[in-house]
């Protein structure tokens, strides 16, 4: 037997043996993560083209202001492999959907229905009056009202996000070379959205174009989070693969 | 401000002690009525009142900042410093470090809360502080482990005694914790992007979030309760061969818990399986450390009908073996994929945070506040009053989330007879709202419990002050 009381009158040993036994725990379970090449699946078009894109400059704003806002203490963006999840939501989250998204934003908690593949389910009519007011769309919620999301939108850093983005592997493309690296990854039309010297240019034109708040004249939060609202889930297109395609990487 | 003596000697400092006591009672109060105020928000969603610093999703990190490591870490500071000069009988490695830790952590805690309501959010699940403040905590951390282990290093009891080897892997692995979970890239002073992402970045959350709950809100306070306890008793610790297995299988089973908060996630299907088992193995080390504590009171179990004191801290480990049996439970998958995003989630929080944490943390503070004021308490009476709106405090809230949380699970996967969903989820939403509203009252009544320990020990102290400025002579303990 151990004679426990060696431990207990020696300090250093102690310490010790409380990081050998905390440590084990995490190094099984989370650092295989990051070599096991099935955790994030391959989900491209039959041309090759990655389907799983970055965020563009608008979204990612959006998306920053989901998280400021606290909003997935509310809403989960994870959909389980049950039969009612498919129905009430559509297809199980892939991992590889969420790839780029820092911090993850799977959520713990649905106090509000799950968001993951909430993208062009609603008009962005809907959800302009819905984040203004939720009880006018939806007179059960409980929802906080957002009415100041319709102020302008701050773009001053949008580039150095992005930036600070790519440094944790987000392939934003800053010169030629990693520019058409996207073009043959993602296509070119995505290429031009993750450039980074045409993040402020490429914002405000999809806010223009996409008319998010119902008003092209300016940028606005509200443009940011329904752009990115609109774009949740739409990125694998099941329809390419089989159903079960996905199972084997589980 | 100098040490009241107790014994008549000088021989520790108590003053850190008292600061950290204060400091506990007023976060408790602030935290909890924080928690009151979200809960009617989801109750009556007027109270947001459109004004952004107070929406529930900005309020929640205050409230679980405030009461997580405002009131539970400075309860934490508070008893592992008084214990480990007690236990080493010898005084603290450095009164003007352990200050530092005081003042550093205070800081952390407003900054945090600051942050919170302007939106300045990591979007980590108790870990929303930015990379400064984060910075801050690490150095504060660092400072206290050495303050910590420094007094060990000077024991003149050559034993480290099983209250110590707790709080020693406490902050041992939350230091490991709040490292990796916070590794991010910075954009601004109140901006940075965490370095992981998707998949990887949920598992090192929840490596971080269910170890932050078993290592600061259930190894430390093991470490309170293995003091307090048999001091509260007067009787030994039950078993020192328990006290040994369950400490040792408790650290290491705990760090393996985590994915199991992300069943039937976009996870690998092994790491849930690896979580689940570890989980319901957890279930022994944690009633070892229940077991330990309840039948200390062998031979002294009549103190409980005359005893508040005794009953919060009895009580308290009841609720820890209950929650330690509910985790498990709700760590197998097939329960999971029921309770998985509903409110029995967080009536299983709450059935260990304030039947466990914070009523172990009730019994401790009136432990010390006598004796750290060298006087006696201002009321009896109250800290009873307390016990009985503390505990119908809890039950509410807990039956409260039960029912509601198991309601909405089975709306959710509710068929009728066609095959269709039977429910949309705007009707679960309505379905709720009874409970929302009793959950609240339940928070209440714990609230109200609070604020008579508030006044109870304030006047206490205020008794003390008034004795003590006139008197010379030491007062015996």
């Amino acid at each position: 037997m151990i004679d426990h009381g060696k431990i207990e009158k020696n300090l250093g040993l102690m310490l010790v043996l409380v990081m050998f036994a905390i440590s084990i725990g995490g190094l099984v379970e989370v650092v295989p993560l990051f070599f096991i090449k099935g955790t994030i699946e391959e989900a491209r078009t039959p041309e090759g083209i990655r389907m799983v894109r970055p965020y563009s400059p608008l979204e990612l704003r959006g998306r920053d202001i989901y998280i400021r806002e606290g909003c997935y203490l509310c809403h989960s963006q994870m959909i389980r492999p049950f039969r009612d999840e498919a129905m009430r939501y559509g297809h199980y989250s892939l991992a590889a959907e969420s790839q780029y998204d820092h911090p993850f934003q799977w959520g713990s908690k649905r106090t509000g229905p799950d968001l993951a593949r909430v993208g062009k389910k609603y008009s962005n009519e809907w959800h302009v009056q819905h984040l203004i007011a939720p009880r006018s769309m939806v007179p059960e919620s409980v929802m906080p009202n957002y009415p100041w999301l319709m102020s302008p939108l701050d773009t001053s850093d949008v580039g150095d996000r992005m930036a600070a983005l790519r440094l944790s592997g987000v392939p934003y493309s800053v010169n030629k070379a990693e520019y058409d690296k996207n073009v043959k990854e993602f296509g070119a039309d995505v290429a031009k959205q993750l450039h980074i010297p045409d993040a402020k240019k490429n914002l405000v034109e999809q806010a223009q174009t996409g008319k998010y708040d119902g008003n092209a004249a300016d940028v606005t939060e509200m443009d940011a989070v329904v752009a990115y609202l609109q774009v949740l889930g739409t990125m694998v297109d099941f329809s390419k693969f089989d159903s079960d395609n996905f199972v084997k990487f589980r | 401000m100098a040490s009241v003596a107790i014994g008549g000697s000088e021989q520790y400092n108590y003053d850190i002690v008292r600061k950290f006591t204060i400091m506990a009672l007023i976060w408790g109060a602030v935290g909890m009525l924080i928690g009151v105020f979200i809960a009617s928000e989801l109750a009556w969603p007027i109270l947001n009142f459109d004004f952004p610093y107070i929406t529930f999703g900005r309020l929640r990190p205050v409230h679980t900042g405030a009461v997580i490591f405002g009131f539970g870490g400075s309860a934490l500071f508070a008893t592992s410093y008084y214990v480990v000069q007690r236990t080493c009988q010898t005084r603290i490695l450095s009164d003007g470090m352990a200050s530092f830790t005081f003042w550093g952590w205070q800081a952390i805690i407003v900054l945090a809360a600051l942050g919170d309501v302007l939106g300045y959010s990591q979007g980590r699940e108790y870990a929303e502080m930015e990379w400064p403040i984060d910075l801050l905590i690490v150095v504060v951390w660092v400072t206290y482990a050495i303050v910590y282990i420094g007094t060990l290093m000077k024991r003149k009891e050559p034993h480290i005694y099983v209250a110590n080897w707790f709080y020693l892997a406490f902050i041992l692995a939350t230091a490991l914790l709040h490292i990796f979970n916070n590794l991010a890239i910075p954009v601004s002073l109140t901006k940075s992007y965490p370095l992981f992402a998707g998949a990887q970045d949920a598992m090192i959350q929840w490596w971080y979030g269910h170890n932050a709950v078993g290592f600061f809100l259930t190894a430390a306070f093991l470490g309170m309760m293995y003091y307090f306890v048999p001091k509260q008793a007067g009787r030994p610790i039950y078993s020192y061969r328990l006290s040994i297995v369950h400490f040792w299988a408790l650290i290491f089973m705990y760090m393996w818990a985590g994915t199991h908060h992300l069943h039937w996630t976009a996870i690998p299907d092994w790491t849930s399986t690896l979580a689940a088992t570890f989980s319901i193995m957890l279930l022994m080390p944690s009633w070892g450390g229940m077991i330990n504590g309840i039948m200390t009171m062998s031979g002294a179990w009549d103190k409980l009908r005359t005893d508040p004191v005794l009953r919060f801290l009895i009580v308290s480990l009841s609720f820890y073996g209950m929650s330690t049996f509910e985790g498990p439970m709700m760590s197998l998958k097939d329960v999971n994929a029921l309770s998985h995003y509903t409110d029995w989630t967080i009536g299983h929080v709450h059935s260990g945070a304030l039947g466990w944490v914070a009523m172990i943390t009730f019994g401790t503070i009136y432990h010390l506040v006598p004796r750290l004021w060298d006087t006696k308490m201002y009321s009896t009476r109250l800290i009873n009053v307390h016990f009985w709106l503390a505990t119908i405090g809890t039950l509410l809230y807990i039956t409260a989330m039960w029912i509601s949380g198991i309601m909405q699970g089975l709306m959710w996967r509710a068929y009728d007879d066609y095959g269709n969903l039977q429910y949309s989820f705007a009707e679960s939403v309505a379905a709720m709202h009874p409970y929302y509203a009793m959950r609240a009252l339940g928070g209440l009544v714990f609230l109200t419990g609070m604020v008579l320990m508030l006044y109870n020990c304030f006047m206490t102290m205020s008794q003390a002050k008034g004795v003590a400025s006139g008197d010379m002579a030491p007062q015996a303990a």
